[in-house]
Protein backbone atom coordinates (compact mmCIF):
# COMPACT_ATOMS: atom_id res chain seq x y z
CA UNK A 1 0.00 0.00 0.00
CA UNK A 2 1.51 3.86 -0.79
CA UNK A 3 -0.92 5.82 0.60
CA UNK A 4 -1.53 9.49 -0.56
CA UNK A 5 -3.16 12.55 0.22
CA UNK A 6 -4.81 13.91 -2.74
CA UNK A 7 -6.73 17.60 -2.06
CA UNK A 8 -8.22 19.44 -4.30
CA UNK A 9 -9.17 23.27 -3.31
CA UNK A 10 -10.96 25.82 -5.62
CA UNK A 11 -14.55 27.50 -6.40
CA UNK A 12 -17.20 24.69 -6.17
CA UNK A 13 -18.63 23.51 -9.24
CA UNK A 14 -20.27 21.04 -10.94
CA UNK A 15 -18.52 18.13 -11.92
CA UNK A 16 -15.11 18.28 -9.87
CA UNK A 17 -14.94 14.66 -7.89
CA UNK A 18 -16.40 13.39 -11.31
CA UNK A 19 -13.58 14.47 -12.75
CA UNK A 20 -10.64 13.49 -10.30
CA UNK A 21 -12.18 10.47 -9.92
CA UNK A 22 -12.11 9.46 -13.85
CA UNK A 23 -8.76 10.39 -14.33
CA UNK A 24 -7.96 8.17 -10.79
CA UNK A 25 -9.78 5.38 -12.38
CA UNK A 26 -8.01 5.47 -15.33
CA UNK A 27 -4.96 5.37 -13.93
CA UNK A 28 -5.69 2.76 -11.24
CA UNK A 29 -5.41 4.59 -8.10
CA UNK A 30 -7.53 3.32 -5.38
CA UNK A 31 -9.85 5.74 -3.41
CA UNK A 32 -10.19 4.61 0.18
CA UNK A 33 -11.85 7.34 1.78
CA UNK A 34 -13.41 11.32 0.81
CA UNK A 35 -13.90 13.80 2.76
CA UNK A 36 -14.84 17.28 1.59
CA UNK A 37 -15.89 20.71 3.61
CA UNK A 38 -16.05 24.30 2.70
CA UNK A 39 -13.37 27.09 4.62
CA UNK A 40 -13.58 30.50 4.10
CA UNK A 41 -16.28 29.56 0.73
CA UNK A 42 -13.62 27.56 -0.86
CA UNK A 43 -14.51 23.99 -1.52
CA UNK A 44 -11.79 21.59 -0.07
CA UNK A 45 -12.07 18.31 -0.87
CA UNK A 46 -9.53 15.42 0.22
CA UNK A 47 -9.51 12.03 -0.51
CA UNK A 48 -7.10 9.23 1.06
CA UNK A 49 -5.81 6.96 -1.88
CA UNK A 50 -3.41 4.10 -2.72
CA UNK A 51 -1.35 4.70 -5.87
CA UNK A 52 0.41 1.24 -5.67
CA UNK A 53 -1.48 -0.28 -8.72
CA UNK A 54 -0.82 2.62 -10.81
CA UNK A 55 1.07 1.95 -13.82
CA UNK A 56 2.61 5.63 -13.66
CA UNK A 57 5.06 6.98 -10.99
CA UNK A 58 4.12 9.52 -8.46
CA UNK A 59 5.51 12.62 -10.57
CA UNK A 60 3.80 11.61 -13.36
CA UNK A 61 0.47 11.58 -11.33
CA UNK A 62 1.10 14.94 -9.43
CA UNK A 63 1.72 16.31 -12.97
CA UNK A 64 -1.38 15.42 -14.83
CA UNK A 65 -3.22 15.71 -11.70
CA UNK A 66 -2.19 19.53 -11.93
CA UNK A 67 -3.26 19.52 -15.31
CA UNK A 68 -6.64 18.16 -14.59
CA UNK A 69 -7.34 20.86 -11.61
CA UNK A 70 -6.46 23.51 -14.32
CA UNK A 71 -8.90 22.42 -16.73
CA UNK A 72 -11.58 22.72 -14.22
CA UNK A 73 -10.27 25.76 -11.94
CA UNK A 74 -9.11 24.09 -9.14
CA UNK A 75 -5.94 23.44 -7.58
CA UNK A 76 -5.11 19.30 -7.08
CA UNK A 77 -2.52 18.46 -4.98
CA UNK A 78 -0.93 15.08 -4.31
CA UNK A 79 1.31 14.60 -1.48
CA UNK A 80 2.48 11.08 0.34
CA UNK A 81 0.34 11.01 4.06
CA UNK A 82 3.75 10.95 5.91
CA UNK A 83 4.40 14.63 5.60
CA UNK A 84 0.78 14.44 7.81
CA UNK A 85 1.48 11.70 10.14
CA UNK A 86 4.69 13.05 11.30
CA UNK A 87 3.15 16.86 11.99
CA UNK A 88 0.18 15.45 13.54
CA UNK A 89 0.63 11.96 15.42
CA UNK A 90 3.58 11.14 17.96
CA UNK B 1 -6.42 8.30 9.66
CA UNK B 2 -5.21 11.55 9.10
CA UNK B 3 -8.43 14.02 8.82
CA UNK B 4 -9.26 16.68 6.54
CA UNK B 5 -8.92 19.51 9.03
CA UNK B 6 -5.09 17.77 9.52
CA UNK B 7 -4.35 18.49 6.01
CA UNK B 8 -5.78 21.60 5.33
CA UNK B 9 -3.38 22.77 8.63
CA UNK B 10 -0.49 21.57 7.13
CA UNK B 11 -1.40 22.84 3.84
CA UNK B 12 -2.39 26.45 5.04
CA UNK B 13 1.30 26.36 6.78
CA UNK B 14 2.91 25.44 3.24
CA UNK B 15 0.58 27.72 0.93
CA UNK B 16 0.13 30.54 2.87
CA UNK B 17 2.33 30.75 6.02
CA UNK B 18 6.41 29.87 4.29
CA UNK B 19 6.36 27.01 5.85
CA UNK B 20 9.52 25.80 4.32
CA UNK B 21 12.56 23.27 4.64
CA UNK B 22 14.86 26.20 4.38
CA UNK B 23 18.07 24.16 3.20
CA UNK B 24 19.44 20.16 2.83
CA UNK B 25 22.95 21.10 2.96
CA UNK B 26 25.05 17.98 2.30
CA UNK B 27 28.45 17.81 4.40
CA UNK B 28 30.96 16.49 2.87
CA UNK B 29 34.90 15.60 3.93
CA UNK B 30 37.75 16.20 1.71
CA UNK B 31 40.57 15.46 4.47
CA UNK B 32 41.25 12.52 1.53
CA UNK B 33 42.28 15.77 -0.93
CA UNK B 34 44.98 16.64 1.46
CA UNK B 35 47.88 16.49 -1.30
CA UNK B 36 51.59 18.93 -1.38
CA UNK B 37 50.66 19.25 -5.06
CA UNK B 38 48.47 22.03 -5.27
CA UNK B 39 46.50 20.98 -8.88
CA UNK B 40 46.33 17.56 -7.38
CA UNK B 41 44.48 19.17 -4.41
CA UNK B 42 42.09 21.01 -6.64
CA UNK B 43 41.30 18.58 -8.98
CA UNK B 44 40.70 15.99 -5.32
CA UNK B 45 38.31 18.42 -4.33
CA UNK B 46 36.36 19.27 -7.81
CA UNK B 47 35.91 15.42 -8.05
CA UNK B 48 35.09 14.34 -4.62
CA UNK B 49 32.44 17.46 -4.21
CA UNK B 50 31.12 17.16 -7.70
CA UNK B 51 30.48 13.08 -7.18
CA UNK B 52 29.20 13.16 -3.67
CA UNK B 53 26.80 15.71 -4.27
CA UNK B 54 25.97 14.96 -7.80
CA UNK B 55 22.49 14.16 -7.04
CA UNK B 56 21.37 16.46 -4.42
CA UNK B 57 19.67 19.07 -6.39
CA UNK B 58 17.32 16.12 -8.33
CA UNK B 59 16.72 15.02 -5.22
CA UNK B 60 15.82 17.66 -3.12
CA UNK B 61 13.42 18.16 -6.09
CA UNK B 62 11.75 14.86 -5.63
CA UNK B 63 11.61 15.75 -2.16
CA UNK B 64 9.49 18.24 -3.02
CA UNK B 65 6.76 16.94 -5.33
CA UNK B 66 6.31 14.13 -3.15
CA UNK B 67 5.22 16.41 -0.04
CA UNK B 68 4.33 19.57 -1.73
CA UNK B 69 6.50 21.12 0.57
CA UNK B 70 9.24 23.73 -0.34
CA UNK B 71 12.95 22.90 -0.16
CA UNK B 72 14.36 26.56 -0.40
CA UNK B 73 18.07 26.02 -1.17
CA UNK B 74 20.03 22.65 -1.68
CA UNK B 75 23.97 23.35 -0.42
CA UNK B 76 27.13 21.86 0.09
CA UNK B 77 29.26 22.37 2.99
CA UNK B 78 33.29 21.31 3.24
CA UNK B 79 36.17 20.54 5.64
CA UNK B 80 37.26 23.95 6.11
CA UNK B 81 39.52 24.75 3.93
CA UNK B 82 42.55 25.80 5.90
CA UNK B 83 43.28 22.29 6.41
CA UNK B 84 42.85 21.11 3.62
CA UNK B 85 45.31 23.30 1.66
CA UNK B 86 47.72 23.26 4.42
CA UNK B 87 50.17 20.99 3.02
CA UNK B 88 50.22 22.55 -0.85
CA UNK B 89 49.46 26.33 -0.38
CA UNK B 90 52.50 28.68 -0.13
CA UNK B 91 50.90 31.48 -0.39
CA UNK B 92 47.21 33.48 -0.08
CA UNK B 93 47.10 32.99 -4.03
CA UNK B 94 47.34 29.67 -3.95
CA UNK B 95 44.53 29.26 -1.42
CA UNK B 96 42.43 31.51 -3.96
CA UNK B 97 42.27 28.83 -6.53
CA UNK B 98 40.64 26.62 -4.40
CA UNK B 99 38.16 28.98 -3.84
CA UNK B 100 37.52 28.84 -7.90
CA UNK B 101 37.50 25.14 -7.31
CA UNK B 102 34.70 24.86 -4.93
CA UNK B 103 32.97 27.59 -6.81
CA UNK B 104 32.54 25.46 -9.94
CA UNK B 105 32.59 22.47 -8.55
CA UNK B 106 28.83 24.08 -7.07
CA UNK B 107 28.27 25.58 -10.15
CA UNK B 108 28.33 22.20 -12.18
CA UNK B 109 26.34 20.22 -9.40
CA UNK B 110 23.44 23.12 -9.11
CA UNK B 111 23.71 24.07 -5.29
CA UNK B 112 23.11 28.42 -4.52
CA UNK B 113 25.96 27.84 -2.05
CA UNK B 114 29.57 26.08 -0.58
CA UNK B 115 30.49 26.74 2.95
CA UNK B 116 33.55 25.90 4.15
CA UNK B 117 36.22 28.02 2.74
CA UNK B 118 37.42 28.49 6.89
CA UNK B 119 40.00 28.23 9.24
CA UNK B 120 39.41 27.12 13.39
CA UNK B 121 41.64 29.83 14.67
CA UNK B 122 40.09 29.89 18.40
CA UNK B 123 43.18 29.43 20.44
CA UNK B 124 45.89 29.68 17.48
CA UNK B 125 46.87 30.30 13.64
CA UNK B 126 48.67 28.02 11.76
CA UNK B 127 50.75 29.56 8.79
CA UNK B 128 48.05 28.11 6.76
CA UNK B 129 45.18 29.83 8.70
CA UNK B 130 46.96 32.84 7.97
CA UNK B 131 46.89 32.53 4.69
CA UNK B 132 43.79 31.58 3.85
CA UNK B 133 42.43 34.17 6.19
CA UNK B 134 44.28 36.72 4.33
CA UNK B 135 43.16 35.16 0.92
CA UNK B 136 39.22 35.68 1.67
CA UNK B 137 38.89 39.30 0.44
CA UNK B 138 39.87 38.31 -3.35
CA UNK B 139 38.69 34.51 -2.72
CA UNK B 140 34.83 35.93 -2.21
CA UNK B 141 35.61 38.60 -4.54
CA UNK B 142 35.96 36.20 -7.95
CA UNK B 143 33.63 33.82 -6.55
CA UNK B 144 30.32 33.80 -6.53
CA UNK B 145 28.79 30.56 -4.34
CA UNK B 146 31.67 30.25 -1.63
CA UNK B 147 30.85 31.16 1.33
CA UNK B 148 33.77 31.48 4.35
CA UNK B 149 33.56 31.44 7.96
CA UNK B 150 36.25 31.72 10.52
CA UNK B 151 35.98 30.80 14.23
CA UNK B 152 38.23 32.70 16.23
CA UNK B 153 36.78 32.13 20.06
CA UNK B 154 35.40 28.90 22.39
CA UNK B 155 34.19 28.69 25.81
CA UNK B 156 36.97 25.90 26.03
CA UNK B 157 40.18 27.98 24.84
CA UNK B 158 39.19 32.04 25.50
CA UNK B 159 39.34 34.39 22.21
CA UNK B 160 42.23 34.43 19.18
CA UNK B 161 42.76 38.87 19.79
CA UNK B 162 45.63 38.68 16.89
CA UNK B 163 42.49 36.89 14.50
CA UNK B 164 39.79 39.14 15.80
CA UNK B 165 42.15 42.40 14.53
CA UNK B 166 43.06 40.66 11.41
CA UNK B 167 39.38 39.99 10.81
CA UNK B 168 38.51 43.72 11.77
CA UNK B 169 40.96 44.26 8.43
CA UNK B 170 39.94 41.62 6.51
CA UNK B 171 36.20 42.63 6.59
CA UNK B 172 36.80 46.03 5.13
CA UNK B 173 39.12 44.34 2.56
CA UNK B 174 36.12 42.39 1.53
CA UNK B 175 33.92 45.01 1.28
CA UNK B 176 36.19 47.66 -0.78
CA UNK B 177 36.72 44.39 -3.36
CA UNK B 178 32.92 43.87 -3.58
CA UNK B 179 31.84 48.05 -3.39
CA UNK B 180 30.15 47.88 -6.63
CA UNK B 181 27.78 45.43 -5.16
CA UNK B 182 27.20 47.21 -1.97
CA UNK B 183 29.92 45.51 -0.34
CA UNK B 184 28.50 42.20 -1.05
CA UNK B 185 31.24 40.34 -0.35
CA UNK B 186 30.81 40.57 3.41
CA UNK B 187 27.70 38.35 3.54
CA UNK B 188 29.46 35.56 2.39
CA UNK B 189 32.00 35.86 5.26
CA UNK B 190 31.08 34.64 9.00
CA UNK B 191 33.35 35.64 12.14
CA UNK B 192 32.16 32.47 15.09
CA UNK B 193 32.72 32.15 18.44
CA UNK B 194 32.04 28.18 19.55
CA UNK B 195 30.78 27.49 16.01
CA UNK B 196 29.33 24.09 15.56
CA UNK B 197 30.83 21.30 13.21
CA UNK B 198 27.06 20.69 11.37
CA UNK B 199 25.64 23.96 10.69
CA UNK B 200 23.74 23.34 7.82
CA UNK B 201 23.03 27.71 7.36
CA UNK B 202 25.01 29.87 5.56
CA UNK B 203 27.15 31.76 5.54
CA UNK B 204 28.75 29.86 8.17
CA UNK B 205 28.48 26.01 7.42
CA UNK B 206 31.20 24.11 7.60
CA UNK B 207 31.63 20.43 7.58
CA UNK B 208 33.78 19.68 10.85
CA UNK B 209 36.61 17.41 11.64
CA UNK B 210 34.74 15.78 14.08
CA UNK B 211 32.20 14.60 11.11
CA UNK B 212 32.41 11.73 8.97
CA UNK B 213 32.52 11.28 5.17
CA UNK B 214 29.64 12.82 3.84
CA UNK B 215 26.60 13.63 5.73
CA UNK B 216 23.02 15.46 5.55
CA UNK B 217 21.76 18.15 7.82
CA UNK B 218 18.40 19.97 7.29
CA UNK B 219 17.56 23.04 8.31
CA UNK B 220 13.81 24.15 8.63
CA UNK B 221 12.17 27.94 9.32
CA UNK B 222 8.81 28.79 9.17
CA UNK B 223 8.09 32.11 11.32
CA UNK B 224 5.16 32.56 9.63
CA UNK B 225 3.23 29.79 11.32
CA UNK B 226 4.52 30.68 14.85
CA UNK B 227 3.15 34.58 14.10
CA UNK B 228 0.01 32.64 12.76
CA UNK B 229 -0.32 30.66 15.77
CA UNK B 230 -0.15 32.90 18.18
CA UNK B 231 -2.29 35.55 16.38
CA UNK B 232 -5.04 32.98 17.87
CA UNK B 233 -3.58 33.36 21.77
CA UNK B 234 -3.28 37.78 21.43
CA UNK B 235 -3.73 38.81 25.21
CA UNK B 236 -3.53 35.29 26.70
CA UNK B 237 -0.33 34.43 30.00
CA UNK B 238 2.56 33.53 28.77
CA UNK B 239 1.94 29.78 29.87
CA UNK B 240 -0.43 29.66 26.80
CA UNK B 241 2.17 31.13 24.98
CA UNK B 242 5.18 29.26 25.15
CA UNK B 243 2.95 26.19 24.97
CA UNK B 244 1.46 27.46 21.38
CA UNK B 245 5.10 28.13 20.66
CA UNK B 246 6.45 25.04 21.09
CA UNK B 247 3.88 22.88 20.13
CA UNK B 248 3.97 24.61 16.71
CA UNK B 249 8.13 24.12 16.72
CA UNK B 250 7.28 20.46 16.96
CA UNK B 251 5.30 20.25 13.63
CA UNK B 252 7.73 22.61 12.25
CA UNK B 253 10.92 20.29 12.80
CA UNK B 254 8.62 17.13 12.25
CA UNK B 255 8.64 18.27 8.74
CA UNK B 256 12.78 18.88 8.64
CA UNK B 257 13.19 15.41 10.22
CA UNK B 258 11.09 13.87 7.69
CA UNK B 259 12.53 15.31 4.69
CA UNK B 260 16.39 15.24 6.61
CA UNK B 261 15.59 10.89 6.78
CA UNK B 262 14.43 10.95 3.08
CA UNK B 263 17.20 12.56 1.52
CA UNK B 264 19.64 10.50 3.28
CA UNK B 265 17.43 7.60 2.50
CA UNK B 266 17.72 8.67 -1.59
CA UNK B 267 21.07 9.75 -1.67
CA UNK B 268 22.73 7.36 0.74
CA UNK B 269 24.21 9.67 3.02
CA UNK B 270 23.54 9.08 6.52
CA UNK B 271 21.47 11.36 8.69
CA UNK B 272 23.65 14.04 10.90
CA UNK B 273 21.22 16.76 12.08
CA UNK B 274 18.63 18.77 12.20
CA UNK B 275 18.46 22.55 12.87
CA UNK B 276 15.67 23.64 14.40
CA UNK B 277 15.80 27.70 13.52
CA UNK B 278 13.26 29.82 12.99
CA UNK B 279 15.28 31.72 9.62
CA UNK B 280 13.28 34.37 8.51
CA UNK B 281 13.31 36.07 4.82
CA UNK B 282 12.59 39.40 3.48
CA UNK B 283 9.07 38.42 2.17
CA UNK B 284 6.04 39.08 4.07
CA UNK B 285 4.91 36.62 6.43
CA UNK B 286 8.58 35.51 7.08
CA UNK B 287 9.86 37.28 9.83
CA UNK B 288 11.05 36.82 13.40
CA UNK B 289 10.56 40.75 14.07
CA UNK B 290 6.81 39.92 13.59
CA UNK B 291 6.74 36.96 16.58
CA UNK B 292 8.09 39.38 18.69
CA UNK B 293 5.15 42.27 17.70
CA UNK B 294 2.79 39.26 18.12
CA UNK B 295 4.33 38.64 21.39
CA UNK B 296 3.55 42.77 22.38
CA UNK B 297 5.82 44.59 21.48
CA UNK B 298 5.27 47.75 18.67
CA UNK B 299 8.65 46.90 17.19
CA UNK B 300 12.23 44.63 18.05
CA UNK B 301 14.20 47.07 19.94
CA UNK B 302 11.53 48.26 22.16
CA UNK B 303 12.33 47.27 26.09
CA UNK B 304 11.02 43.77 26.99
CA UNK B 305 12.18 42.66 23.38
CA UNK B 306 15.63 40.58 25.19
CA UNK B 307 12.69 38.62 27.13
CA UNK B 308 10.73 37.63 24.42
CA UNK B 309 13.69 36.75 22.27
CA UNK B 310 14.85 34.57 25.21
CA UNK B 311 11.45 32.88 25.47
CA UNK B 312 10.92 32.16 22.07
CA UNK B 313 14.42 30.90 21.27
CA UNK B 314 13.66 28.73 24.30
CA UNK B 315 10.34 26.86 23.43
CA UNK B 316 11.53 26.24 19.80
CA UNK B 317 14.43 24.18 21.11
CA UNK B 318 11.86 22.83 23.89
CA UNK B 319 9.15 21.78 20.77
CA UNK B 320 12.00 21.08 18.72
CA UNK B 321 13.98 18.42 20.25
CA UNK B 322 11.26 16.46 20.69
CA UNK B 323 10.15 16.29 17.29
CA UNK B 324 13.59 14.96 16.39
CA UNK B 325 16.02 12.24 16.76
CA UNK B 326 19.39 14.54 16.67
CA UNK B 327 19.20 18.28 16.91
CA UNK B 328 22.21 20.22 16.23
CA UNK B 329 23.35 22.98 14.26
CA UNK B 330 22.57 26.41 15.49
CA UNK B 331 19.14 25.88 16.49
CA UNK B 332 17.21 28.91 17.43
CA UNK B 333 16.13 32.17 16.15
CA UNK B 334 18.01 34.10 13.85
CA UNK B 335 18.00 38.15 14.11
CA UNK B 336 19.63 39.46 11.13
CA UNK B 337 18.61 42.84 10.09
CA UNK B 338 18.42 42.74 5.87
CA UNK B 339 16.83 39.79 5.60
CA UNK B 340 13.90 40.18 7.86
CA UNK B 341 11.42 42.81 6.87
CA UNK B 342 10.34 43.67 10.35
CA UNK B 343 14.02 44.22 11.40
CA UNK B 344 14.44 46.52 9.03
CA UNK B 345 10.92 48.27 9.46
CA UNK B 346 12.26 48.47 13.33
CA UNK B 347 15.45 50.05 12.23
CA UNK B 348 14.06 52.47 10.27
CA UNK B 349 11.30 53.71 12.84
CA UNK B 350 14.31 54.37 15.21
CA UNK B 351 13.49 50.99 17.78
CA UNK B 352 16.69 48.94 16.67
CA UNK B 353 20.38 50.12 17.33
CA UNK B 354 23.56 48.31 17.05
CA UNK B 355 23.92 47.79 21.14
CA UNK B 356 20.35 46.36 21.41
CA UNK B 357 21.36 44.01 18.66
CA UNK B 358 24.16 42.95 20.83
CA UNK B 359 21.88 42.61 23.83
CA UNK B 360 19.44 40.12 21.58
CA UNK B 361 22.28 37.95 20.64
CA UNK B 362 22.49 36.84 24.15
CA UNK B 363 19.89 34.89 23.81
CA UNK B 364 19.01 34.19 20.33
CA UNK B 365 20.83 31.64 18.33
CA UNK B 366 23.78 33.14 16.74
CA UNK B 367 24.87 36.97 16.78
CA UNK B 368 25.02 40.36 15.17
CA UNK B 369 23.61 39.35 11.41
CA UNK B 370 23.46 40.69 8.37
CA UNK B 371 24.04 44.24 9.92
CA UNK B 372 24.73 47.36 7.13
CA UNK B 373 27.11 49.86 8.54
CA UNK B 374 28.75 52.79 7.19
CA UNK B 375 31.95 52.53 4.78
CA UNK B 376 34.47 54.31 6.65
CA UNK B 377 34.22 52.18 10.02
CA UNK B 378 37.66 51.77 10.83
CA UNK B 379 38.95 48.60 11.16
CA UNK B 380 39.45 48.47 14.78
CA UNK B 381 35.94 49.61 15.76
CA UNK B 382 34.99 46.48 13.86
CA UNK B 383 37.40 44.43 15.85
CA UNK B 384 35.88 45.74 18.88
CA UNK B 385 32.61 44.57 17.78
CA UNK B 386 33.70 41.15 16.79
CA UNK B 387 35.19 40.72 20.28
CA UNK B 388 32.65 41.89 22.07
CA UNK B 389 30.14 39.38 20.42
CA UNK B 390 32.65 36.33 20.68
CA UNK B 391 33.10 37.46 24.30
CA UNK B 392 29.17 36.84 24.72
CA UNK B 393 29.76 33.47 23.46
CA UNK B 394 32.41 32.11 25.23
CA UNK B 395 31.09 33.24 28.45
CA UNK B 396 27.71 32.10 28.07
CA UNK B 397 28.98 28.93 26.14
CA UNK B 398 26.92 29.22 22.96
CA UNK B 399 27.55 30.30 19.47
CA UNK B 400 27.42 33.77 18.77
CA UNK B 401 29.00 35.25 15.62
CA UNK B 402 29.16 38.70 13.53
CA UNK B 403 28.27 39.32 9.96
CA UNK B 404 28.84 42.78 9.30
CA UNK B 405 29.24 45.22 6.07
CA UNK B 406 30.84 47.81 6.19
CA UNK B 407 29.05 49.44 3.07
CA UNK B 408 31.70 51.27 0.88
CA UNK B 409 30.80 55.05 0.12
CA UNK B 410 27.53 54.14 2.20
CA UNK B 411 26.61 56.81 5.23
CA UNK B 412 23.78 56.67 7.71
CA UNK B 413 20.39 56.85 6.56
CA UNK B 414 21.42 54.82 2.94
CA UNK B 415 20.42 51.63 1.96
CA UNK B 416 22.23 48.84 0.75
CA UNK B 417 21.15 46.00 -1.80
CA UNK B 418 21.81 42.86 -1.60
CA UNK B 419 18.74 40.94 -3.71
CA UNK B 420 16.92 38.15 -3.26
CA UNK B 421 17.40 36.04 -0.07
CA UNK B 422 19.89 38.36 1.55
CA UNK B 423 17.06 41.64 1.33
CA UNK B 424 18.53 44.97 1.61
CA UNK B 425 19.22 46.81 4.73
CA UNK B 426 19.50 50.59 6.07
CA UNK B 427 22.70 51.62 6.84
CA UNK B 428 22.87 51.57 11.13
CA UNK B 429 25.35 53.92 13.02
CA UNK B 430 28.11 52.66 14.74
CA UNK B 431 29.46 53.66 18.19
CA UNK B 432 33.06 55.26 16.74
CA UNK B 433 34.62 56.20 20.09
CA UNK B 434 38.42 54.70 19.98
CA UNK B 435 38.84 51.01 21.08
CA UNK B 436 42.53 51.14 19.13
CA UNK B 437 44.57 50.21 21.83
CA UNK B 438 42.54 47.60 23.64
CA UNK B 439 42.81 45.59 20.06
CA UNK B 440 46.57 46.89 19.43
CA UNK B 441 47.03 44.53 22.55
CA UNK B 442 47.53 41.56 20.82
CA UNK B 443 47.58 37.94 22.30
CA UNK B 444 44.71 35.88 23.73
CA UNK B 445 42.18 36.55 25.87
CA UNK B 446 42.25 33.14 28.52
CA UNK B 447 39.03 30.66 28.51
CA UNK B 448 36.52 31.74 31.23
CA UNK B 449 37.00 30.35 34.85
CA UNK B 450 33.80 27.65 34.33
CA UNK B 451 35.50 25.99 31.26
CA UNK B 452 37.42 23.72 33.71
CA UNK B 453 35.11 21.11 34.38
CA UNK B 454 37.46 18.56 34.35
Amino acid sequence: MNKTIITVVGKDCVGIIAKVCTYLSANNVNILDISQTIVQDFFNMMMIADVSGSAKDFYQLSSELEEVGQEIGVLIKIQREDIFDMMHRI
Amino acid sequence: MINISEVIETNEMIEKENLDVRTITMGISLLDCIDSDLDKVNEAIYKKVTTMAKDLVATGKKIEKSYGIPIVNKRISVTPIALIGSAACKTPEDFVTIAKTLDKAANTVGVNFIGGYSALVSKGATKADNLLIRSIPEALAVTNHVCSSINVGSSKTGINMDAVKLLGEIILETAEKSKDADSIGCAKLVVFCNAPDDNPFMAGAFHGVTESDAVINVGVSGPGVVKKALEQVRGADFGTLCETIKKTAFKITRVGQLVAKEASRMLNVPFGIVDLSLAPTPAVGDSVAEILQEIGLEYPGAPGTTAALALLNDQVKKGGVMASSYVGGLSGAFIPVSEDQGMIDAVNAGCLTLEKLEAMTCVCSVGLDMIAIPGDTKASTLSGIIADEMAIGMINNKTTAVRLIPVIGKKIGDIAEFGGLLGYAPIMPVNNFSCDAFIQRGGRIPAPIHSFKN
